[in-house]
């Protein structure tokens, strides 16, 4: 992340260290990075309200499955994030992952070990992805149409393959991938986390990741660099593809079985926690570090709820409300 | 500048000096129906402003987009530096040496000054696949830049959105000269500018040509043209019509040239 350089003089070497921390203050307080924070905010505000209505909110316990219950969403919502910070946005994260969650039980129903199922899975998301990005970028359709339509056709044929019956799988090095942990932390929210700081090294450490943020924020003046946009904008689309991919493993080993199912929250919430996160869904601005917490936001209201005995159904009423009242801060403080 | 009583002008046409930077020779090129350029010869000497100048549609930008490799002349020669250059791409003319500042100035307003100064030629250290962005030495290398060159210096670790419309031009042009380029294009660069910005970069323009860059200047701004460049180049109809040392022309005759109530070095073409 970058903190801006607030004076002209050349500091010395011990008043630069002031300087910069003052430097750190005014860039947290500046009101087009606070909106970078709303996301930590309503997740610390949430946590308040919720620890005080019921104590065992913040129990090692509960903090365990809240943070294994987030992992999913946070894979999606990283590879949500690459595709939102080059101004696209991808529709078809949850079905893809459902259409790799049936090649993975199929494939491993079929004989083949983990690791060979795991690679379809993987492999799946990749080419779902791939043709996204290909019919976006040199096709030249909108994002919105073309991922609305793999939206339908994964699903389709996620139903197809599986014949609409969810396929139980068991497996060890799968439930043991749901349940092990260390200390607090369950196996599949480290691998979450291992995804979220490779992707944040990706997108502020990498020529690559630079290209995706010129292509979001001026994607003609990029290509007047010789920024490759079409191609940014088509790895971007792989990108949330194979996560999507990862993420139907960690399914699969969560619920134990591989289903058919439409997974439309997890769209949803993917596209929240970005937006949560301070993205700006116009593209060239963009965090890891925010969708994360937008993700372990929304996973946090949804557990929240549970413990205080509200009823299901209003779960997603108030994660649309989150949503649009994290949008319209945004909006404000721009 | 000359009063009209001096010598006669010297068309610069037939006087193409042995290790000018940049010669075009016969350029032509046209767009369906269009023929945005018929012919255009001009030349651009080492060291110095030259300025090319004519009315709206008379072909000025298909000619240096001819020049930095947006488009590739249907016919003629240009001659870069000694030798003869065929540009497919902006990015071939740019490792040629000839770095254009767009009017638009091809900025992302989301990243910072020195992400900006170095898009598309990062710095990286480490080998194969991992090679990271090493920003603490694009961020001093960008510092160094911009103060060398700017007067009104941005902060190289704000964004460019907050930077005001001269600034931009600044950095536009810092990204330009930065890189060991040998000619630089500059299409219309105070064209939305306030009279200070302007000034300051005017200021910057004659400190590059100092340092001995080659510039070519697209500007209406007569008096900036007069101000700034060492010679021009009239463009009419898709052919530079005329061309004269800045020293011995003035506003009127580049004026009478452009709308054609004087006439052109080169016999006009019938139509």
């Amino acid at each position: 992340m970058t903190t801006t350089r607030t004076d002209t003089a050349t500091p010395s070497a011990p008043t630069a260290q002031r300087a910069r921390a003052g430097g750190l203050i005014r860039w947290v307080l500046d009101p087009a990075n606070l909106a970078d924070w709303a996301a930590l905010v309503g997740l610390v505000v949430l946590v308040v309200v919720f620890q005080a209505l019921n104590s065992s909110f913040l129990s090692a316990g509960n903090i365990q499955s809240m943070l294994v219950a987030a992992a999913i969403l946070v894979v999606l919502a990283v590879g949500q994030t690459f595709v939102v910070a080059t101004a696209g946005i991808d529709l078809s994260i949850a079905s893809v992952m459902t259409l790799a969650a049936v090649v993975f039980g199929t494939v491993f129903a079929s004989g083949a070990g983990l690791l060979v199922a795991a690679l379809a899975a993987l492999a799946t998301g990749a080419l779902v992805g791939l043709a996204n990005g290909l019919v976006i970028s040199k096709g030249r359709i909108t994002d919105f149409i073309v991922t609305l339509g793999t939206l339908s056709a994964a699903s389709g044929l996620a139903l197809i393959i599986a014949d609409g019956k969810p396929r139980t799988i068991i497996s060890g090095p799968l439930l043991r991938l749901a349940t092990g942990h260390v200390g607090i932390f369950g196996y599949s929210f480290l691998i979450a986390l291992v995804i979220a700081v490779v992707a944040h090294v990706v997108l502020f450490h990498t020529r690559f990741g630079t290209y995706v943020l010129a292509t979001g924020g001026n994607a003609e003046a990029a290509s007047a660099t010789g920024v490759p946009t079409a191609r940014i904008k088509t790895a971007v689309y792989v990108i949330a593809g194979v996560l999507a991919g990862i993420a139907s493993i960690l399914l699969v080993a969560r619920v134990g079985a591989a289903e058919p199912a439409a997974n439309t929250a997890f769209l949803l919430n993917s596209v929240a926690a970005v937006v949560l996160g301070g993205v700006s869904l116009f593209g060239g601005r963009a965090t890891i570090v925010g969708p994360v917490i937008g993700a372990l936001l929304l996973t946090a209201l949804v557990n929240g709820l549970t413990l205080l005995g509200v009823s299901q159904f209003y779960q997603p009423l108030s994660v649309g409300v989150v949503v649009v009242l994290a949008a319209f801060l945004t909006r404000f403080q721009k | 500048m000359s009063d009209t009583t001096a010598a006669p002008a010297v068309p610069l046409i037939h006087d193409v000096p042995a290790d000018a930077i940049l010669t075009v020779e016969d350029a032509a090129i046209a767009f369906g129906q269009v023929r945005a350029l018929k012919g255009a010869s001009m030349h651009a000497r080492r060291g110095e402003v030259t300025a090319i100048v004519g009315d709206n549609g008379a072909g000025k930008s298909t000619l240096i987009r001819c020049i930095s490799g947006v488009h590739a002349p249907d016919s003629g020669r240009i001659t870069f530096d000694g030798h003869e250059v065929e540009f497919k791409t902006p990015h071939a003319a740019r490792d040629a040496g000839i770095e254009t500042v767009h009017q638009n100035l091809a900025l992302v307003e989301d990243l910072t000054v020195w992400q900006n100064l170095f898009l598309n030629r990062e710095i990286v250290r480490g080998v194969g696949p991992l090679r990271l962005l090493d920003r603490r030495a694009m961020r001093s290398r960008a510092d160094e830049m911009v103060s060398s060159l700017a007067v009104n210096v941005p902060a190289v670790g704000s964004r460019v959105r907050r930077l005001s419309g001269g600034q931009r031009q600044a950095v536009s042009i810092c990204r330009a000269a930065g890189f060991a380029s040998k000619l630089i294009i500059m299409d219309e660069p105070t064209a939305a500018l306030g009279v200070q910005e302007t000034a300051r970069v005017e200021e910057l323009i004659t400190r590059l040509k100092s340092e001995g860059h080659a510039i070519l200047l697209i500007s209406h701004n007569f008096a900036q043209v007069l101000r700034l460049s060492d010679a021009v180049w009239v463009m009419r109809a898709g052919r530079c019509v005329a061309g004269r040392r800045t020293a011995q022309t003035d506003g009127d005759e580049i004026v009478g040239l452009i709308t054609g109530a004087r006439a052109g070095d080169i016999p006009v073409e019938a139509a």
